[in-house]
């Protein structure tokens, strides 16, 4: 077994081992600013600072009796937990997040940070989020409970809604950058203009990125656009019926989501890996950094937005969100064809 | 490596399947998702053609299938709807009259 | 040898979801195994170097006319099919006369297999001619789709159109709510 095969398979376990980490500093960074919003601690008791909290919520929640309501479809009701937290971990598959490397010499030829680079890569991502919608829909309608089942109806509903804005935002960059290649797209943005301003995509698509953000937090059904789950109306929705380990995987792939989506974010406007000041062997911390900022602004927006009305989501995606995108991408292409020929 | 005909017949075999699944089914939507497995057969059939070829106009056939899919399952979709808000029922039996 | 592995477990899990999916009286499950389906179609176009159509066909058959589907039979909440009424008056509408259909399915699969069976020149290798690169690419697809097929792909555009129209004007509730 040689070297390089090693080292690319500690790469794809370090990946993994980042998602499911990311996931329980994510509920502890959640509770934490959220206190601090509203003026209070948060966890505090677990840990320094309440910082072993997840851990307590993890063995709190594994401890749980599981239940299983009557008349609820037996094998759905188990598939749907499972599919969504798979579909959330197999999304990042293709999201590379460091420059090529040899890691200080110790490899002859340099590898890629990130698990896989296919030519269709950004497709690939669109391709199996959309599939995470299933785990969702599927829960709400085994369940056999009404609150689930409205909570999957509007999950359907409002991800076809938004895909539709998301993949429009996408196209436009895949424009400008001329692969579907997330890797190429990014060394695409290195650089500088008149010397400061970082050569980042957010620059040219403000309001691709502004239309990626918003219907990212839409298809990751967070605040203010969490219909599925809506404590208010729904009770919990689509995951009103599910305890214990079922139930704690539904949070984790919504924080995985999270953190895929920033970090294509990251990738495809705000340059990658690239900044200044560190060399790009250490661009991961740039990568990292970034994704941080995205991540804090996803739940800031959670504790500040208040949610919207059912009906004023679907008429914002519609009406709004969907003509700027479709106007976005033939601006770009219209200026991409001006300044390419 | 893989003969051309054994997509073929993979292809056959679907399609078949499909038109079973018409004949067969007294649901509505599952007769949708038999025209589904029909036009997948085909879309099959036309990129192991392309691949066979050489060309890419087997795969840009598939995307006009795919758009004609899409648009068919709308449509489809919300004649069921209307459908079963008049009679309660996805039953193609049950609409046997030309008028209500 | 890998990939014609690959291709049986392929084509075998197509073929089994998209029996089931006829086979048995839950539009729910008849919806999902159709999903698993697809992906497995998916990967035989990954096989016939068509990635771009494997992802396609996941964003836009597994990933949105697949979900417009389940939420059609969530809405309706039928689970079940009705039950064969059988009409003696009614040429049509016997139990025999559905069984000759799925004779007919069968018949036409054993005379399509057989016929591409004794084709010999299809025997061929399926990966013989073309340039895997240019084949493969997105950039090609994409220039032959705005250039060759100009027409096709604004007629579609067109027909995406009427059916948005039609399908708002046949699901809209009648009368003056909304």
């Amino acid at each position: 077994m040689d070297l390089r095969f090693l080292v690319q398979l500690g790469i794809i376990g370090l990946t993994f081992f980042m998602l499911i980490n990311a996931s329980a500093v994510l509920v502890l960074a959640e509770r934490k600013i959220m206190g601090f919003m509203q003026q209070r601690y948060g966890p505090y008791l677990v840990g320094p600072h309440g910082t072993l909290q997840p851990f307590a919520d993890i063995l709190k929640l594994l401890f749980k009796e599981e239940l299983r309501p009557k008349g609820s479809d037996k094998w759905l009701f188990n598939l749907a937990p499972l599919l969504s937290v798979v579909a959330a971990f197999a999304a990042f598959s293709t999201v590379p997040w460091g420059a090529e490397t040899t890691f200080f010499g110790l490899l002859d030829e340099p590898v890629a940070l990130g698990v896989a680079d296919l030519n269709v890569g950004v497709l690939v991502i669109f391709a199996i989020t959309s599939m995470g919608v299933y785990g969702i829909v599927l829960a709400g309608w085994a369940s056999n409970s009404k609150y689930s089942l409205l909570g999957g109806l509007r999950a359907s509903a409002q991800m076809i809604s938004y895909e539709l804005s998301y993949a429009t935002a996408l196209a436009a960059v895949i424009l400008l950058a001329g692969s579907l290649s997330l890797r190429d797209v990014v060394d695409a943005q290195q650089g500088t203009w008149l010397g400061f301003i970082p050569h980042w995509y957010v620059f040219l698509q403000p309001i691709g990125f502004l239309i990626y953000v918003i219907a990212g937090v839409a298809e990751t059904n967070r605040a203010p656009f969490d219909f599925p789950e809506a404590e208010q109306e729904l009770v919990a929705g689509y995951n009103t019926e599910y305890s214990s380990v079922r139930f704690a995987l539904f949070p984790q792939a919504e924080y995985i989501n999270m953190a895929t989506m920033s970090a294509v974010a990251t990738d495809l406007y705000l340059g990658g890996w690239h900044g200044p000041f560190l060399p790009p062997e250490y661009g991961w911390i740039w990568f990292l950094a970034k994704v941080g900022v995205l991540l804090f602004t996803y739940i800031w927006v959670r504790w500040t937005v208040p949610r919207y009305r059912y009906d004023q989501l679907m008429s914002f995606g519609w009406k709004w969100l969907f003509p700027a995108s479709v106007v976005n991408l033939l601006v770009t292409a219209a200026l991409v064809l001006y300044f390419n020929a | 490596m893989i003969p051309l005909n054994h997509y073929l017949i993979v292809s056959a075999i679907l399609f078949g399947i499909g038109s079973a699944g018409v004949f067969m089914r007294r649901n509505l939507i599952t007769i949708l998702l038999s025209v589904e497995i029909m036009l997948n057969a085909v879309n099959l059939t036309f990129v192991a053609f392309g691949r066979f070829i050489g060309t890419v106009d087997g795969q840009i056939i598939t995307f006009f299938v795919m758009t004609v899919a899409a648009a068919e399952a709308a449509v489809g979709l919300a004649i069921v709807i209307s459908l079963y808000r008049h009679k309660e029922s996805l039953n193609p039996d049950a609409f046997t009259s030309l008028k209500w | 040898m890998p990939e014609s592995i690959l291709f049986y477990a392929w084509s075998g899990l197509a073929i089994v979801t998209a029996a089931l999916v006829v086979g048995q009286r839950n539009p729910m499950y008849s919806v999902l195994l159709l999903i698993a389906s697809f992906g497995a179609l998916a990967g035989l176009y990954v096989q016939l170097d068509a990635p771009f159509v494997a992802v396609a066909q996941i964003i836009i058959y597994a990933g949105a006319i697949m979900v417009l589907f389940l939420f059609v039979v969530m809405l309706l909440n039928a689970p079940q099919e009705d039950h064969a009424v059988w009409d003696r008056t009614h040429p049509l509408r016997q139990p025999g006369v559905a069984r000759w259909g799925i004779l007919l399915a069968v018949l036409l699969v054993v005379q399509l297999a057989s016929a591409l069976l004794r084709a010999v020149e299809l025997g061929q290798q399926t990966k013989g001619r073309g340039d895997v690169d240019v084949i493969s690419s997105v950039r090609t697809l994409g220039h032959v789709l705005f250039t060759d097929y100009m027409f096709a792909f604004e007629a579609t555009s067109i027909l995406i159109l009427v059916a948005m129209v039609g399908a708002v004007v046949l699901a809209r509730r009648e009368g003056p709510s909304l």
